[in-house]
């Protein structure tokens, strides 16, 4: 930043000293600068809001800078304007003399990003000493070791240091428990990281590793004061051993270890099968639960889905969790999918642990930079309210064990739960020891990570039954037109019940009546009292001729009571009454008690006919019984036509879905 | 290259509709609903081919130009529809939907 030294403003030259200068050039890409060098207005109003003056005494900034004249800040003005607040809040009248003099660094509160973690509180005194360590005096107890850590880190890894623009998610999406409990620490963090990072953007270094790592970091110190330190030591050896490509680390969209155990075991709950998929509904179901607003799941949905296939596979699943826990912890959703997130990436880490994240945080910080200074002061906000310190005090303690390991995702036991944390992760995966985990997790997760694992290990119910468009037109095809069409014919075929003969079975008779009772009208055996029985059935059936279903439920439960040739008949009846089966049975009690009742009253009728009688009576029964099969079986065979044509109609509904489905198939591919 | 892409529901909303605003957005949302009549009109002469109705929407727009961009349109639109957390009912509210949609409009700067 070749402004740095000279910022001139309304023409008087203002010399930064290197502190301020790498201060402010923090402050500066926080502010997103575009290319034309204006910086965004909206960031430098929060910027100077967070400097906590009054607004006549910002207004008053504004204007002696030469913003309010220009009508935007452009780095000059920026930074005249920081040495003004600088000078406001040591007391000065904002005056461009005042910038002249060696003011301490403005301080800034609740600016997530860098500069004011570290400057906040941090006396002229500090600075000297390279306060870029962050040391919040007020807020944060850094502790002398933390700072001498910290000043080692930036000695070693300047990039390392999480900065605080760059920090995508950093500010909020706190690894969870950890980002709560020391929201004030994680702020001289930043403060601290930023200074580093302002050094390390100084360096040759890209940028975007710092960012990366820091944004890591940033999540780390938040969670707790002496975690941050070490796990920026450790991240920051780490980084020079790595040669400052490791930004898996720092990275927040990395998913760590723990997360990717925790990530299986969620799906394994979901889906046994690890190389199966999880369908929408079931992800649906299972994500809901955390309980994040439908368009952001949508939008986390669009971005897992690589594939577009509608269902999950398992990296997309560790994806879409991730990128929910992130989101849960306060980090801004991405617009496009994280290089780290990316399905391939995860077996690249284990393939090749290192490269791949030499080469991706690069990438990542492209994505990453422009959100996370936006999202950082938003994430704090929104941090700031939830968090509960439990899971910080667990990550604490785990951390001032962990004085010189790396910051490595942890795996306790609750934090297995946390899925946000992406402090800097060995970058085998297979290093991860646990300890190294347990100290490396800090500052990923938010207060919430912990109900939100709680929540999401209840999170896989079986998914409620979803509603089946589809199988609409079958269950309509089988069973409504079915008992539309099926039944109106049979009953149809059974309307014209053979005539109401007198009935005059013969007391021996009534014992058969009530088993033949359920046979089918049309069963003329040839046996003599089939005959007689025909007369009951036909008196029957008239009296219950609103039963004709009934008739036909009697035939499947009487098979048995038939006699041979009519149980054949029958038999062959009741196949083609299957589908009224139910139906049949429901009748069937009922056509048996009626039957019972007509029974003694047939038994009335006097059995003493004349046998010849009889004879020529059963012909005429038997010659009507034989009719009334006939049209019996004209209607179940017509029955029977029309479901083959229904089936068939189905069929080629089948196939042409299908082969919509194969043409659909290239054009989603393409 | 286009002025106005609308997606309509078949209860006859509009799902989606985006014009370049320097337009008239009403009179295109009037050449949208009369665009569907059109639409309507060559379905029902097609009959009751299911298979046909895909092609159908491929043969009525102009094929030179805007096949491809129906296609692109088409499988954003069989992106966002597969999400399982879109209602079918709702407004399109993707914002990759949004992307490709503005990619296609009319580019004035």
């Amino acid at each position: 930043m070749d402004q740095e030294s000279g910022a001139a403003s309304a023409g008087s030259f203002i010399s930064l000293n290197e502190h301020e200068q790498r201060y402010y050039s923090g402050l500066h890409s926080l502010c997103q600068a575009d290319t034309s060098g204006k910086l965004s207005s909206s960031k430098v109003a929060e910027l100077f809001k967070a400097s906590q003056l009054p607004p006549e005494s910002l207004h008053k900034v504004t204007e002696v800078c030469g913003a309010k004249r220009l009508g935007y800040f452009g780095t000059p003005q920026f930074y005249v304007a920081l040495k003004l607040l600088a000078a406001t809040q040591s007391g000065l009248p904002v005056r461009l003399e005042s910038v002249t003099a060696n003011l301490p660094l403005p301080r800034f509160v609740g600016l997530k990003n860098e500069p004011e973690m570290r400057y906040s509180t941090v006396p002229p005194g500090i600075e000297g000493q390279g306060a870029q360590c962050g040391a919040a005096p007020g807020s944060v107890s850094w502790t002398p070791a933390e700072r001498s850590t910290f000043r080692h880190l930036e000695a070693s890894v300047e990039k390392k240091e999480p900065w605080s623009p760059p920090r995508s998610p950093c500010s909020s999406p706190p690894r969870s428990p950890l980002t709560y409990r020391s929201y004030p620490y994680t702020k001289q963090r930043n403060g601290a990281d930023a200074q580093m990072t302002y050094e390390s953007k100084q360096s040759s270094r890209p940028i975007i590793q710092l960012e990366q790592h820091s944004s890591p970091n940033n999540y780390g110190t938040k969670s707790t004061v002496e975690h941050p330190a070490m796990a920026r030591a450790s991240s920051a050896e780490r980084l020079a051993q790595q040669g400052a490509v490791d930004d898996s680390e720092d990275d927040p969209w990395r998913i760590t270890e723990e997360q990717l155990e925790y990530y299986t075991n969620q799906f394994k709950s979901l889906q046994p099968d690890l190389g199966a998929l999880i369908l929408g509904a079931v992800a649906k179901n299972f994500f809901t639960k955390s309980k994040l607003p439908i368009p952001e799941l949508s939008h986390i949905w669009e971005l897992s889905d690589v594939d577009r296939d509608g269902a999950l596979t398992f990296s997309e699943f560790c994806t879409a969790f991730h990128l929910i826990v992130a989101r849960k912890n306060g980090y801004p959703l991405p617009e496009s999918l994280p290089p780290t997130l990316q399905p391939g990436f995860m077996q690249q880490e284990e393939d090749i642990p290192d490269t791949p994240e030499s080469a991706e945080p690069l990438i990542v910080f492209e994505d990453a930079e422009p959100r996370p200074s936006q999202m950082d002061r938003s994430i704090l906000e929104r941090i700031q309210p939830s968090l509960p310190t439990t899971k910080q005090d667990m990550k604490e303690e785990p951390r001032k064990q962990d004085a010189g390991l790396k910051r490595m995702t942890t795996s306790q036991d609750k934090q297995t739960l946390q899925l946000g944390a992406f402090p800097e992760r060995p970058e085998p995966p297979h290093d991860l020891d646990p300890q190294m985990r347990t100290k490396t997790r800090p500052r990923s997760y938010s207060s919430t990570s912990i109900e939100d694992a709680m929540k999401k290990a209840e999170e896989p119910p079986t998914p409620p039954p979803r509603p089946q468009k589809t199988h609409s037109r079958a269950s309509s095809l089988d069973l409504n037109k079915l008992f539309q069409q099926g039944t109106p014919g049979i009953k149809s075929g059974w309307l014209p019940p053979p005539p109401a003969l007198p009935p005059r079975p013969s007391t021996s008779q009534v014992s058969h009546f009530i088993n033949t009772s359920e046979k089918t009208p049309q069963n003329k055996v040839q046996q003599p009292n089939f005959a007689d029985f025909s007369h009951f059935r036909e008196e029957e059936e008239s009296s219950v001729k609103p039963e004709e279903q009934g008739l036909r439920s009697r035939f499947g439960p009487s098979t048995e009571d038939l006699t041979n040739a009519s149980k054949q008949e029958v038999i062959g009846v009741c196949h083609s009454q299957a589908p009224q089966k139910p139906v049949r049975r429901k009748y069937h009690p009922e056509s048996q008690s009626q039957e019972t009742a007509p029974p003694p009253a047939m038994s009335f009728p006097p059995p003493s006919k004349p046998a010849q009688k009889l004879l020529s009576r059963q012909k005429r029964e038997i010659q009507m019984a034989i009719r009334k099969n006939k049209e019996t079986n004209a209607v179940l065979t017509r029955l029977n036509s029309e479901l083959q044509q229904q089936l068939k109609v189905v069929h080629q509904e089948r196939v042409t879905l299908e082969s919509q489905l194969e043409l659909l198939r290239p054009l989603a591919s393409t | 290259m286009a002025v106005c892409i609308a997606v309509i529901a078949k209860e006859n909303y509009p799902l989606y509709i985006r014009s370049v605003p320097t337009q008239n957005e009403l009179k295109f949302h009037y050449t949208v609903h009369t665009s569907l009549d059109v639409v309507e009109e060559k379905i029902s002469a097609v009959g009751k081919s299911l298979g046909d109705q895909r092609e159908l929407y491929l043969g009525l727009l102009y094929p030179t130009e805007d096949y491809k961009m129906f296609r692109k349109l088409h499988n954003s639109f069989t992106d966002v529809m597969c999400n399982p957390f879109h209602n079918p009912g709702d407004t399109i509210q993707s914002k990759a939907f949004d992307g490709i949609v503005s990619g296609m409009m009319v580019q004035t700067g």
